[in-house]
């Protein structure tokens, strides 16, 4: 039975090194910012700051200096997203550009694409977003209806993406649609992915509110709307592979078991100057838990460096982070009783809020828990 | 530690393999069971250098880091091994750390211990949770002296044994000792160092044998049939596999913390050994029901062999400190570190 393995992420001086710089880089960054603020974790969007971490060289870290790059370790950008996220900077804006979207197009992108866009998502001034799911297509991503044909001068799209994350504040969609008819048989055949220029005619963006009434995400309408030649990314009808191959990058970073960490600093605060035993076990029980977790997802970003496929491995993170960014919010409203109105109460109150009404998204966005076990079952041979 | 071409525990780890499957025969285990000490087994664990492998080369040991040496005890726990190999690792290095000799053959760490040195190095008090205690050479506790805290070796013949049974049947003895004339020298770690240490063992072999839990589980899910498919082929069952394998790779990865820990012994107590524990733990008793309910009443049975797995798996999350012990140290170190000080002392794991 194949068995998973978490090899120990290989040593990173430079990184700790860089870990100080983000460290002083942050706390003048952010005194300001409120809890609340902070609690938004990488749903927090700020383009003004994307862009100074862009001017810093610290978007496109990994990426090679000829595209905007700054050729720098998978551990030192590891450190850098575990301490943006640790902090709560509001990095939503660039988040999913630099973290699949620009990995995608250095895999798969023409020398053109790679010049013209990479350059600017690591300036911090070019973001993107997913166009993966659709009102009939959920989980069963292989169904997408969106169709692209070829014509002449290009790419005629029609049909409808849903819970497109930030798509009025971006530039760019990676869409994921069929370019061939659907094939019973072959249900993965006859799919690609387009570099998609949100401004052109056709493309109608309009706000979907989620239950807390705030505007993330997004219906995407292509009606007739014409794509140039040039915005087919890779292959045609390799649409399947290179989706399914962002995955790891989409799914093991700290962004998968840090969501609630604000909650945590909060609980602490609130449970200063001492706590009882009670509530000291359960702090105890989910650091356990975080530690372990990031332990896990450096050992991925070793295996990423080191050039492997660790897709199991990542889905194993994202289901096992997604249970404690669930779990901490239930767990400290368990140990803190609701009390008079005090500044410090205030803070904790509303974190608290914000984490338990957004908790529900955890273990769907991203694949959701049922799927992600799926594919472990079938790593493990069952399927 | 898992990082194969760097790493001096891969070679152990493969001869500890072949070695413990050829030894650990149905009969073999029946012998022990019975309450017979297999001279024979352990004299071949010994010939292989296993519970020497931890030790430096001044007291015996061949120079293997710490950590690729602990690294064994996955292999122990792969195995269910029903000898004192952990504990015996344990306590030559907490010997050899504090510059005392490290007797030959098992030895033991007490899990607890009551105990006083006079002026002349003899030790009385008592100590529990010794396992195998009645069998090893010498008993390693605390002791307070009359200049500060010391480490001793008791030997086993000046111990008045009460022998105990542990949950997954292996010996767990108490001890008493009176006026024990017995070799000590000042503690190179506190006591609770020498705990977290031993609860770094337990977070290694519970890895190993959630890792053969969840092989011996997925592969009979897919033997076994009923309603006319094999119960692998049930999604619920295949979910909980699926938990089942991700609660076995979070306990390795909390195994492998623990064992760099132990070799950074002292200021790498905390979160890193309190976080092993408590996550291994709880990944031991998740596992440990998910693996019995796949199996069904067969899992149920003595003849079938995963009890041999899940009640050492519920024996070693309880040996030094159960999780909630650890939990409530590690939750008074983030409460301490305070709200800002919370995320350094995650990070620092
Ligand atoms: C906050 C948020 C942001 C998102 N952002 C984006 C984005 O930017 N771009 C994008 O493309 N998508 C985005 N999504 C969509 C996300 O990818 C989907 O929600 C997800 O893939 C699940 O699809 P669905 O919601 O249609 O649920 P469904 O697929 O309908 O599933 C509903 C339930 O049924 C279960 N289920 C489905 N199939 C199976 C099966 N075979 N076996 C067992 N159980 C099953 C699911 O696990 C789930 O519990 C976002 C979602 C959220 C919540």
């Amino acid at each position: 039975m194949p068995q998973f393995t978490f090899p120990s992420p290989p040593p990173s001086p430079e990184a700790e090194v860089f870990r100080a710089e983000i460290r002083d880089f942050l706390a003048t960054e952010l005194k300001d910012r409120a809890p609340i603020d902070r609690a938004q974790s990488w749903n927090g969007l700020d383009p003004a700051f994307s862009r100074k971490l862009g001017q810093r060289g610290w978007l496109g870290l990994t990426w090679p200096t000829a595209y905007g790059g700054h050729a720098r370790s998978n551990l030192e950008r590891y450190v850098l997203l575990e301490e943006l996220l640790g902090a709560g900077a509001p990095v939503g804006a660039h988040w999913i550009a630099e973290r699949q979207s620009g990995p995608s197009l250095l895999r798969y992108g023409t020398e053109a694409q790679k010049r013209a866009i990479l350059p600017r998502i690591a300036a911090g001034e070019c973001f993107f977003c997913i166009g993966m799911s659709e009102p009939d297509s959920g989980s069963d991503l292989a169904s997408v209806r969106t169709r692209a044909v070829r014509e002449d001068g290009g790419w005629r799209v029609n049909g409808t993406k849903l819970w497109t994350t930030n798509a009025t504040h971006c530039h760019f969609m990676i869409l994921f649609c069929r370019t061939a008819p659907a094939d019973r048989e072959h249900r993965h055949a006859g799919t690609s992915q387009f570099v998609v220029d949100l401004t052109l005619p056709g493309i109608t963006i309009r706000p979907v509110r989620n239950l807390v009434g705030e505007h993330h995400f997004n219906e995407v309408v292509f009606e007739d709307a014409l794509l140039p030649e040039d915005a087919l990314l890779g292959q045609e009808g390799e649409g399947w592979s290179q989706v399914t191959g962002e995955l790891a990058y989409e799914r093991s970073g700290p962004e998968r078991f840090l969501s609630s960490f604000r909650l945590l600093v909060e609980l602490v605060r609130a449970l200063q100057p001492a706590a009882d035993e009670r509530a000291a076990i359960a702090l105890g029980r989910l650091a356990a838990q975080l530690v372990t977790l990031r332990r896990m997802s450096r050992s991925v970003a070793g295996l990423l460096q080191a050039g492997a496929d660790p897709a199991l491995e990542a889905a194993m993170v994202k289901d096992l982070g997604a249970l404690v960014e669930q779990a901490i919010p239930e767990i400290a409203r368990d140990l803190i009783a609701e009390g008079p109105p005090t500044p410090q109460g205030r803070a904790f109150a509303e974190v608290l809020a914000y984490t338990t009404l957004h908790a529900p998204s955890f273990s769907l966005r991203g694949g959701t828990r049922e799927i992600l076990r799926g594919i472990i079952a079938r790593g493990l041979g069952l399927r | 530690m898992s990082c194969p071409e760097d790493d001096a525990g891969v070679p152990l780890r493969e001869t500890a393999d072949r070695l413990l499957a050829d030894l650990l025969t149905p009969q073999a285990r029946a012998r022990i069971a019975a309450g017979e000490w297999p001279d024979d087994l352990w004299s071949a664990l010994a010939e292989a250098g296993l519970p020497a492998a931890i030790l430096p080369e001044a007291a015996g040991g061949f120079g293997v880091p710490v950590a690729d040496a602990l690294s064994l005890l996955t292999v122990a726990g792969r195995h269910a091994l029903p000898l004192p190999l952990a504990d015996t690792m344990l306590a030559g290095l907490a010997l050899a750390r504090a510059g005392l000799p490290v007797p030959d053959g098992p030895l033991a760490v007490a899990e607890g211990a009551d105990a006083t040195l006079d002026a002349a190095g003899r030790a009385t008090g008592r100590a529990w949770g010794v396992a195998w205690g009645r069998h090893a050479r010498a008993v390693v506790v605390p002791a307070e002296g009359p200049d500060g805290p010391r480490l001793v070796a008791l030997p086993r013949d000046a111990l008045a044994i009460e022998p105990g049974t542990g949950i997954a049947g292996d010996p767990r003895d108490a001890v008493r000792f009176e006026a024990v004339a017995a070799p000590s020298a000042p503690a190179p770690f506190g006591a609770p160092a020498l705990r977290a240490a031993g609860a770094a063992t337990r977070a290694l072999m519970m890895a190993g044998a959630l890792g053969a839990v969840s092989a011996m589980t997925t592969a009979y899910a897919q033997e076994r049939r009923q309603f006319g498919r094999a119960l692998g082929q049930f999604q619920a069952v295949q979910q909980n596999l699926a938990v089942l394998a991700g609660q076995a790779a979070s306990a390795a990865a909390a195994a492998d913390l623990a064992a760099e820990a132990v070799d950074a012994w002292g200021p790498g107590l905390m979160p890193a050994l309190a976080a092993a524990k408590v996550r291994t733990g709880e990944a031991a008793g998740q596992g440990a029901a998910i693996a019995h309910q796949v199996h069904g009443a067969i899992g149920f049975t003595q003849e079938h062999r995963l009890h041999l797995f899940t009640r050492r798996l519920w024996a070693w999350r309880d040996e030094f400190g159960r999780e909630a012990e650890w939990a409530l140290l590690l939750g008074r170190h983030l409460i301490a570190a305070g709200p800002d000080g919370l995320w350094p002392a995650i990070t620092a794991a």
